[in-house]
């Protein structure tokens, strides 16, 4: 009586285990079904959460343009040259922007041990393969421009709501500001100080003699008003000058932080000393050979994906069945962290993932091939599982190892390309290990309870044994 | 019916052992061919290691003869250019590397100005400081690997057991992972030599991810028979060595099969920039699930052997 209800327990708790695994798969795939346009024809009207998770695409698959930067930092201290550099990508960050290029990427590669002994700055444009027209902008000096307060006799609109009353958000009462002659070539540098007293941190700018003569002119006829300092057309700083500044020797204070300190002062010398840049390298993929390498892996996924699991089916049955499902549940995890974390794919990363399809596998074939060799020294069912499970760990642990120490160091010294694919073979041998050991074992133990008899071990076996 | 199935799997697995040396002998052909392969026809070193650039056009209409092109580019200051047809309608160009201005008047003198309208489909230019980067970067990583690989060998076998001592196997491992590695080599030379295949980063990434993938077949089996010696199965040395090979070859095949199935269909559909790496790849594991299989094993052996007759 009492055994019969401990039985009915474990098999009411596996049914749900394989439920919970169920319901959680179809969950990711249905989280990468919505948010995939190509799949969901629905797309337009899903919730931002949906629509912001797309499959994040590398240069060589959604074309556009990889260029390399050397940056001559020989005129800057060597102390400086990290904040410097800093200053540069936030400069050519915001001239990328204006260009008006989706998710552009910029970023700095330091000289050193590794990457050798030059300067670099890296851009990502994708989508842009009229490169031309993005270098010159990109080439060109940034523009710093100091600019003062415009009268205030400017006629106002002012806008009467529904309600009656006046909409006051709608007033632009701030100052509108008007160029001057002083601009960044007059700036000889900015630094970051910090108050003696307060220590609150400040940015004290020196200006050259003709910086000086014009900057004495406007703090002299702006008292009490504020000076703008655009970068590049957009305002970084707007101080309230306090008095006449006659000696070219200026401080902005208030109460910033000293990142914020840090960055303004990059801003400034960016537009007083700029990092010289020359093209390195350049690499532009059209859109049509990026579309044709998409479509290319996608169905070569998809093939390599079915002749896999044909020969699961076929060759170990009933755990082949299983093991199937649990490479397709393997695969809609893979799909979804590709699209939260996220990563970005290329022609080499999808490799690296179909590779892990194949991959992912292994192990539930070091179990299975464990299992059969249990089944035949004439063990049960239940006990054959449970040791091949058991006996297959060590065997399956010790051959992924290699593989992911091969990943790992890929992956920190690649190339973007190189990362690319160790990154999803990386992630395929770890989330694989999960998927092939916990979820076909738990689908696994739930099928055990259709018995010992002969149509049950008929399903167990394997391959070309009786 | 199941005694019947032992009788034929102890058969099995003393046919790989009987005939060990012949096993060994085609590996070490097939290494030696490698070799000479790679000094007889060299490896071309690709734009991402030499610096270079590499354009790649598609003609709207039809495409210019190569003669035209060839002396066009000859009385232009680019140095030396090679031209090579790319499908039906396009051309590969590949010369050195190039700023905007020379790659203006690439496509200028491509389009023989304008007369034959086209479109490009692919632009890299590879200054010679980042290529030097690149390779500085590839021959630390594959040190890095390779030191890795050992690391691990070493501590996967830092057990001692007999009758053959521990670093043997190590050693053994390491052999059968040169031998990984040199095959599929000396098969990208005849590639490199019949269809102009060059050396690029992905070549290095295939050959680094071979030394990963290839390691652990042997692990597998030389787990097996560490587990079989301790447990005393099989009278003799190479006997024990004989049963573990036949309980593990099945799933050292599988395992790489399905591998090997990715690869073949990553090699027939995927994108054309991954085709040589996949095949790479593909030779990598054959011979890798080969070697661990008729190499490292009856290497052991033989090895034990030699011991014993002293």
């Amino acid at each position: 009586m009492w055994g019969c209800n401990i039985k009915k327990y474990i098999m009411l708790k596996k049914i749900i285990s394989i439920l919970i695994v169920l319901i959680l798969g179809s969950a990711v795939a249905f989280f990468v079904f919505k948010s995939e346009p190509k799949l969901n024809s629905n797309f337009e009207n899903e919730s931002s959460f949906f629509k912001n998770s797309p499959f994040r695409l590398g240069l060589d698959l959604s074309g556009g343009s990889h260029l390399i930067y050397k940056a001559d930092v020989s005129g800057v201290q060597a102390g400086d040259v990290t904040v410097s550099m800093d200053a540069l990508r936030d400069v050519i960050e915001r001239r990328v922007n204006l260009f008006g290029v989706s998710e552009p990427i910029v970023q700095v590669q330091s000289s050193g041990f590794v990457s050798g002994s030059e300067e670099k700055l890296i851009v990502d444009l994708p989508g842009v393969t009229d490169v031309e027209k993005a270098t010159a902008m990109i080439g060109q000096t940034p523009l710093l421009e100091f600019k003062t307060e415009a009268p205030k006799d400017a006629p106002q609109t002012v806008i009467v709501g529904k309600n009656g009353k006046i909409d006051l958000g709608a007033i632009d009462i701030g100052p509108k500001f008007v160029s001057t002659e002083l601009t960044g070539r007059y700036l000889k540098k900015a630094t970051l100080e910090f108050d003696q007293n307060t220590r609150e941190p400040k940015v004290s700018l020196q200006f050259d003699d003709t910086g000086t003569k014009l900057f004495a002119q406007i703090t002299k006829d702006n008292i009490g008003k504020m000076v703008a300092i655009y970068l590049d057309g957009a305002p970084i700083s707007t101080p309230v000058v306090r008095e006449e500044i006659p000696n070219g020797q200026a401080v902005i204070s208030g109460n910033f932080t000293p990142v914020e300190g840090k960055q303004l002062v990059g801003r400034l010398n960016s537009g007083a000393l700029p990092v010289p840049i020359s093209l390195l390298s350049r690499q532009t993929i059209g859109a049509t050979l990026g579309g044709d390498a998409v479509a290319a892996g996608v169905k070569a996924a998809i093939i390599g994906f079915l002749v896999v699991a044909l020969f699961l089916i076929l060759w170990y049955r009933l755990p082949g069945l299983i093991a199937v499902l649990a490479l397709c549940i393997y695969i809609t995890i893979m799909l979804a962290l590709f699209k939260l974390l996220p990563v970005t794919l290329t022609a080499a990363g999808i490799a690296g993932f179909i590779i892990s399809i194949g991959i992912a596998v292994d192990a539930n074939i070091l179990i299975f091939e464990r299992l059969k060799e249990e089944l035949h020294s004439d063990r049960t069912i239940i006990n054959a599982v449970a040791a091949g499970f058991h006996r297959a760990w060590s065997s399956i642990r010790d051959s992924n190892i290699s593989t992911i120490i091969s990943a790992m160091i890929l992956f920190w010294f690649g190339t973007p390309l190189i990362k690319g694919f160790a990154l999803t073979l990386g992630m395929g041998v770890l989330v694989s290990m999960f998927s092939a050991i916990m979820i076909s074992r738990i689908f696994l133990s739930g099928f055990i309870l259709i018995g010992e008899g002969k149509v049950a071990r008929f399903l167990f076996s394997s391959g070309i044994s009786k | 019916m199941r005694d019947f199935y032992l009788v034929q799997e102890f058969q099995n697995n003393m046919f790989i052992i009987k005939h060990k040396k012949i096993f060994i002998s085609i590996s070490i052909v097939l290494v030696l061919l490698s070799v000479i392969s790679l000094f007889v026809f060299g490896l071309k070193v690709g734009i991402d290691f030499n610096g270079g650039a590499l354009t790649e056009v598609v003609y709207k209409d039809s495409r210019p003869a190569q003669a035209d092109l060839d002396a066009a580019f000859k009385t232009l200051d680019f140095g030396s250019v090679l031209i090579q047809p790319t499908g039906d309608l396009g051309y590969i160009v590949k010369s050195l590397d190039l700023n905007e201005t020379q790659h203006v008047l690439l496509l200028k003198t491509l389009s023989q100005d304008g007369k034959s309208p086209l479109e490009e489909k692919n632009f890299n230019s590879i200054g010679p400081s980042v290529g030097k980067e690149l390779t500085r970067k590839a021959i630390i990583a594959i040190i890095l690997v390779s030191l890795g690989i050992i690391f691990f060998i070493a501590f996967a076998f830092r057990k001692v057991s007999r009758p053959v001592s521990s670093w043997k196997y190590g050693l053994m491992a390491i052999v059968s992972l040169l031998h990984d590695v040199i095959i599929p080599i000396g098969l990208f030379t005849l590639l490199s030599h019949f269809y102009g295949a060059e050396i690029d980063t992905l070549f290095v990434v295939a050959a680094l991810t071979i030394l990963g993938l290839s390691v652990s077949d042997t692990i597998v089996i030389f787990d097996r028979i560490r587990e079989n010696l301790r447990n005393k199965i099989g009278t003799s040395f190479s006997e024990t060595v004989g049963k573990s090979l036949d309980q593990s070859y099945m799933r050292s095949i599988f395992t790489s099969l399905t591998v090997i199935i990715v690869l073949l269909s990553l090699f027939f559909f995927g994108p054309e920039s991954t085709k040589y790496f996949a095949l790479m790849l593909t030779a990598g594991m054959f011979f890798g699930t080969y070697s661990s299989i008729f190499l490292a094993s009856p290497l052991l052996v033989l090895i034990e052997e030699w011991q014993s007759k002293k």
